[in-house]
């Protein structure tokens, strides 16, 4: 591979490395790559996490004992940002960038260089963003759907976040860019697209999502900003213009983000039931199909986030209907999983278990859904805790719980050695009671009419706030085992085997543990391709 | 054992009672939407449940599958799996099929309901209300009455940063307003709603419905009170409107026709010898906004 170390180092052999540093820094290694990715998503969910227990000490009793409501708003919205692009995003870019070249049989992702800038203008994006915390005016608390004309009155704060913004979304569709050339260039020889693991596919799915919608919100933000800046006038009513434009505008980024957090989840989740019901994946096609349904279903739902803005009756019927199609593809896939279990030989380990959690929880956001898209009560749920509970179901049980599945699943292929199995049942135990005492109870909140971003409640909401905090740190807490049980391994967990679960199939698999450098030097030969393949 | 379990929840929920003086004011109970006292939010109320159980019915199912593999394939009792199964095209019909049939039966209903709520002829009063930072104004048109209403002076002190004073001996903390909006019962009421600076929210969930306050765009929404059914109801601004957006209540006060007429004419006669009542604001919390206003037209 002699393009991935070039100027300095002229002799060049298979597992060669520079070191320290410039390991990190000139890093075209997509291991590399993929480790600084998970580790930043994990320092990012770490500090967004504590701006949650912010607010959870804030709304643990009614009156305001701990923030002012100006800072309560800027935790909403930093907790938002840097959960979505900080945390969520970047830890499927990282895992995309582990897994994909060994899953479909390349040495490295297609464009190394352009990998190194995509993960390099993180830091500096959430390091700007992080930045607001301390220029005059405070960061940003408009929410993180930054509706004008609430956005522009942000003070100093406010070209920060755009600029970040701007960052944040070229280093995600460079990263989409990266998935889907090595994904349509550099599968092995006889690998044909119906032949990869699900992960694959759901990674190349969302990858053209964030190319096609990435730019949206960079245009979206990019108005607001000659809004504030240069007299323009796009979603100014004085002026002429409409904030409900940049409603629209925003959602038909937003609605396919959405599908970014949560595919990649469906293909981790797809890999993991088969491996430990020791059984193929049920429907592979269907699955495969189920997940381009639900893309292209994306681009046609945004307005369900904006049922209250006042649409003509026949826009609010067509959102209706097409949101509740969703459930139908959504429907296809929980049943295949359920399917995949059925006269499987299921056994219990940690990623497993993350994945079980993941399928029983996943489905309770669901629900939810499919009740947010019955208009007439929409407006009842719209802007409350019951939405509060609702997005919080699909990406902390939906998104976070299947990256971790990924992490316990593929750590020993990443690490060569085993994580502490019963630290992490713990750890999966604690997660998961916790999760649950924080976020059911904001379904009864909600509905009893508590609106959502409030920093401060009627007392007829206090117990259930009380409960969801308590919940809030259990969850938060026990994320610290996490870090815990992944440096244990790496320091001195057991030496793990080739193909440490037995039902695991894929090419991942098929390479030595932990996996070289260079993962696959020569592509895989047929047979090992057929052996990987499940189907 | 059992009757260990039950000391051990005893003793649990005496510490969360511990660490929860509120607990006396126990609303454990407040799970649910409320019904409603308008006709549209009986017809709301009844398509969530519609739509809750038929999540039930289906999470019954789903989560009964799960449950049963994982019990009955568990490798620990020497399951062996059937490595065959990958693919069954009749099941794969069924269930795609079914759920269309569920979300067509539901999309019935919630279509009407949604017709009736777009339906606003025949009103008998229209009010504007308008959204400011942090206050709603509001305005009988055609009756030249007009006043503002923002949180009341009590809930106003005991929510400032570390008060002392303990919200639950606040009436209706947070969710009190100075001058509540009156209108008559058993009357079609349509509130056209606009905002002064951002976007608000008018909600009031006993009404059913909340509906976006957005700067240079009027939104209507309309609500009938039952016969019978006079009373304060208590709503709050539901979007994300800047610094004070949960401190911004929408209280309405339902009285009888009568009533209401009595009410119209005494703020009629109070308005028009000093155009002052309605600008008075308590200062505490003001909007610097407020200045700003246009004076509210008098007669």
């Amino acid at each position: 591979m002699a393009n991935t170390a070039t100027h300095d180092h002229a002799h060049d052999d298979h597992d060669h490395k520079p070191h320290g540093l410039k390991r990190w820094l000139y890093a075209t290694n997509h291991k590399d790559i993929g480790t600084m990715y998970l580790v930043f998503a994990c320092v990012m969910f770490f500090l967004g996490g504590a701006m949650a227990l912010v607010i959870r000490a804030e709304l643990f009793q009614p009156g305001l004992q701990f923030v002012d409501p100006g800072f309560y708003n800027s935790m909403t919205t930093m907790h938002a940002l840097l959960m979505i692009f900080g945390a969520v995003m970047p830890a499927w870019t990282g895992l995309a960038n582990w897994m994909v070249p060994m899953q479909v049989g390349a040495p490295d992702m297609a464009l190394p260089r352009l990998n190194n800038f995509s993960f390099w203008l993180l830091p500096f994006a959430f390091t700007l963003l992080l930045l607001t915390l301390f220029v005059p005016g405070g960061a940003p608390a408009g929410g993180w759907t930054l509706y004008p004309p609430l956005s522009l009155q942000a003070g100093d704060s406010f070209p920060l976040t755009i600029f970040a913004i701007h960052l944040m979304g070229i280093s995600s569709i460079l990263g989409a860019i990266n998935v889907v050339v090595t994904i349509l260039n550099m599968r092995a020889p006889g690998m044909g697209l119906l032949n990869m693991p699900l992960f694959c596919w759901t990674w190349l799915i969302t990858a053209y999502l964030l190319i096609a919608v990435m730019p949206v919100l960079a245009g979206a933000v990019t108005m607001l900003l000659t809004d504030h800046f240069f007299g323009t006038a796009f979603f100014t009513a004085s002026g002429g213009g409409d904030p409900v434009m940049f409603q629209h505008i925003f959602w038909f980024f937003g609605h396919p983000e959405v599908y970014i957090l949560i595919l990649p989840a469906f293909g981790v989740v797809s890999e993991i039931i088969p491996t430990f019901s020791r059984k193929p994946l049920f429907g592979y096609e269907s699955m495969v199909y189920a997940t381009a349904s639900i893309a292209f279903l994306s681009f046609i739902v945004w307005a369900h986030h904006m049922f209250t803005v006042g649409m003509p009756l026949a826009g609010q019927l067509f959102f209706m209907l097409s949101t509740m199609l969703i459930a139908v593809p959504t429907g296809v896939k929980v049943f295949n999983w359920c399917a995949t279990m059925w006269k499987g030989s299921i056994s219990f380990e940690t990623p497993m278990l993350f994945a079980i959690a993941f399928l029983f929880l996943f489905t309770i956001g669901g629900f939810s859904g499919l009740m947010l898209a019955i208009v007439p009560a929409d407006f009842q749920y719209h802007d409350s805790y019951f939405v509060v509970a609702h997005f919080h179901y699909v990406l902390v049980p939906g998104s976070v719980f299947a990256i971790m599945a990924g992490v316990y699943y593929w750590l020993p292929k990443w690490t060569g050695r085993m994580y502490n199995e019963k630290v992490g049942k713990i750890h999966f135990w604690l997660s998961t009671i916790g999760v649950n005492v924080l976020f059911f109870p904001q379904h009864f909140l909600g509905l009893a009419g508590m609106p959502r971003r409030i920093p401060d409640y009627s007392t007829q909401f206090a117990d259930w706030n009380m409960v969801s905090s308590i919940g809030a740190f259990l969850f938060g807490f026990s994320q610290l085992l996490f870090v815990y049980v992944i440096w244990n391994a790496v320091r001195s967990g057991e030496k793990a085997v080739d193909r440490p679960w037995e039902g695991a199939h894929g090419l991942e698999w098929e390479l030595p543990t932990p996996a070289p450098y260079h993962s696959w030097d020569t592509p895989p030969p047929q047979a090992v391709i057929a052996k990987g393949s499940m189907h | 054992m059992k009757r260990h379990l039950s000391h051990a929840l005893t003793t649990a929920f005496a510490i969360l009672g511990g660490l929860a003086p509120l607990a006396a004011h126990a609303e454990w109970g407040n799970l649910n939407m409320p019904v409603g006292v308008t006709e549209l939010s009986k017809e709301i109320h009844s398509l969530h449940m519609t739509i809750f159980w038929w999540c039930v019915a289906i999470g019954v199912f789903v989560f009964g599958w799960m449950i049963w593999s994982l019990v009955a394939f568990r490798k620990s009792q020497g399951a062996k799996p059937d490595t065959t199964m990958v693919h069954n095209t009749k099941a794969e019909i069924i269930w795609t099929v079914i759920p269309v049939f569920i979300l067509v039966i539901m999309a019935i209903p919630a279509a009407r309901t949604l017709i009736a709520i777009e339906d606003t002829r025949n009103t008998e009063i229209s009010i504007k209300a308008t959204g400011h930072q942090w206050k709603w104004q509001y305005e009988y048109l055609g009756e030249d009455v007009s006043f503002f209403s923002q949180l009341e002076r009590a809930s106003d002190e005991a929510r400032q940063l570390n008060s002392g004073i303990d919200p639950t001996t606040v009436p209706d903390y947070l969710l009190n307003v100075d001058k509540p909006l009156v209108v008559p019962e058993d009357t079609k009421v349509r509130m056209l709603l606009t905002a002064n600076d951002v976007i608000h929210a008018w909600w009031v969930p006993a009404f059913g419905m909340k509906k976006d306050a957005i700067p240079g765009n009027v939104n209507e929404l309309w609500f009938k009170v039952e016969k019978g059914k006079t009373g304060i109801y208590r709503g709050q601004c539901a979007e994300l409107c800047g610094r004070d957006h949960g401190f911004m209540p929408v209280v309405v006060k339902v009285v009888t026709k009568d009533e209401y007429k009595a009410w119209i004419a005494a703020q009629k006669s109070a308005a028009n010898p000093a155009a002052t009542e309605s600008t008075a604001e308590p200062a505490a919390d003001a909007a610097p906004t407020v200045a700003a206003l246009p004076a509210v037209p008098k007669g």
